[in-house]
């Protein structure tokens, strides 16, 4: 024990110490860079909503064009590296007449790779509604939409909003791939910030902490939304 | 051809795959008469009480309801319109209630008539609250159904089939998911629709039930009709083997 704290005052007192002084300067810069984060990430995620929406409708579909649409789509976004798709959209778009700049780049890449994690989460959460509540609801006459949108999905939205969080969770997370096609958020600022003060350590930290900050907000609102849609 | 019966089912077969469960089954039933249907697990009682409303739909046969062909061969849209019309005519009754847990009692009864009959909320409430006193719950009518007893679901779902109006009610094992001592206050809601002359079908394991309740009682076994007629001669004089062999088991099984 004793000696765990000796190496722990060494390693401090050996490292260099940290500046606090850069860290007070620089702080400003790095909240305008957390609402660009915000900002990415809000649109991520009405962006993924939607893909997740139309991918698990299309996945769910009678129709067997619709359903092989809706797994292409899975398995190609889930199956690569979202900087991949990142940089096919961003570098690679204007070789077929996509013209995006980064930010918007960043959010469309951003939020069909989601979407497609999405779909699989809302279809999880539509199929797992105990089969007995279409079969109540057909039995009484309503047709299949109408079972799904009074019956089914009001049970399954309540189902989805835990691992939906954990989707937008890592989105945000995910947004900090986007320093790599320049667009400048959290991640990309400490990249900017370590190039002229050295201070890689500091930089990073000052980022994270914020990271944390964001991911704790959300993951609070999602847990108080869920507990609201508990049914009684 | 039409049919002269309230309901009837013609050389009624059904397969899963490979499986067939159902074999040539003829069936009649008249309006206001309760039917009860019996016999060992795996026989094909829910699939046949399934196929009545298109749920399981018969691979072939006829069913028909007042004159009116419930399993037409339509192209599937008019199949998908025909069918939600005619289920609004047959109430069905689960073993697992199948009430929908994010409604309240009201709004379990009032969604479909609601929603298929264009009804006011005004007349939707009074409906709902006529089929709770009915079954003896309106005092629950704000519940949520995780908030209600097993024998209170059933009831609950039981006036949630009622609201549509039905012609016939179909129960699946009613009361077989029951504590033993809330079957009893389902058996009523259930003998007192018999008194009203409802049309029903009744999937049951209770024989004493069935005795009292029901004009036939109709055995089935390995997906056929193995007999069929009044209680008092089905249970009490049964002509085949196989309908004296289940129930000895059964009634000895019920201690009596
Ligand atoms: N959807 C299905 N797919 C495949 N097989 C099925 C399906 N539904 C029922 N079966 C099979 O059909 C046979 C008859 O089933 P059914 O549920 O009609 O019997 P049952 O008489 O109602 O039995 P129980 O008294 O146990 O409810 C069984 O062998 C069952 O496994
Ligand atoms: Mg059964």
């Amino acid at each position: 024990m004793s000696a765990l704290l000796v190496l722990a005052r060494k390693t401090i007192s050996k490292g260099p110490n940290m500046d606090i002084d850069l860290i007070l300067r620089v702080y400003p810069f790095f909240i305008e860079a957390a609402w660009v984060t915000i900002e990415l990430s809000v649109l991520t995620t009405i962006l993924g909503l939607t893909c997740g929406a139309l991918g698990a409708a299309a996945r769910l579909s009678r129709n067997v064009v619709l359903r092989a649409i809706g797994a292409v789509y899975v398995s190609v976004f889930r199956g690569t590296p979202a900087l991949i798709q990142l940089f096919i959209l961003y570098f690679g778009g204007p070789q077929i007449g996509i013209n995006l700049d980064a930010f918007d780049a960043g959010v469309i890449g951003l939020g069909v790779n989601i979407g497609a994690y999405m779909t699989e989460t809302m279809r999880g959460a539509i199929i797992s509604v105990n089969k007995g509540q279409t079969e109540a609801a057909r039995t009484l006459g309503m047709s299949r939409w109408e079972t799904m949108r009074k019956v089914v999905l009001p049970q399954a939205m309540r189902m989805m909003i835990r691992p939906l969080g954990v989707n937008i969770n890592a989105l945000i997370k995910g947004t900090a791939l986007v320093a790599a096609i320049s667009v400048v958020e959290l991640t990309y600022t400490a990249q900017r910030y370590i190039g002229s003060t050295y201070k890689p350590f500091e930089m990073f930290l000052l980022s994270g902490v914020l990271y944390m900050v964001i991911i704790y907000i959300v993951g609070h609102g999602i847990s108080w939304l869920d507990r609201k849609a508990r049914i009684v | 051809m039409r049919s002269s019966a309230f309901v009837e089912i013609k050389n009624a077969a059904k397969s899963f795959g490979t499986l067939q469960v159902l074999r040539d089954i003829n069936l009649s039933v008249e309006r206001g008469q309760i039917v009860a249907i019996i016999g060992p697990s795996g026989s094909g009682k829910s699939t046949l009480l399934r196929a009545i409303n298109e749920l399981d739909p018969l691979t072939s046969g006829e069913v028909w309801l007042e004159g009116v062909q419930i399993n037409r061969q339509l192209p599937p849209r008019q199949y998908e319109k025909h069918v939600n019309q005619v289920r609004q005519n047959i109430g069905m009754v689960f073993q697992h209630f199948n009430l929908f847990p994010h409604l309240t009692v009201r709004g379990n009864i009032t969604l479909a008539p609601r929603m298929l009959k264009g009804i006011s909320e005004a007349d939707a409430n009074a409906l709902a609250e006529e089929q709770l006193t009915k079954v003896g719950l309106l005092e629950k009518i704000d519940e949520y159904p995780s908030r209600l007893s097993g024998g209170q679901k059933q009831r609950v779902a039981i006036a949630r089939a009622l609201a549509m109006k039905p012609k016939v009610m179909l129960f699946d094992e009613a009361t077989s998911a029951l504590d033993p001592e809330l079957v009893e206050e389902v058996n009523q809601v259930m003998k007192q629709l018999a008194e009203e002359h409802m049309t029903m079908i009744i999937v049951t394991h209770e024989m004493d039930f069935a005795a009292s309740v029901c004009d036939r009682v109709i055995f089935m076994d390995g997906g056929v009709v193995v007999e069929e007629g009044p209680p008092s001669v089905l249970f009490k004089n049964p002509q085949e083997e196989r309908t004296r062999n289940f129930l000895r088991k059964h009634l000895a099984r019920n201690g009596d």
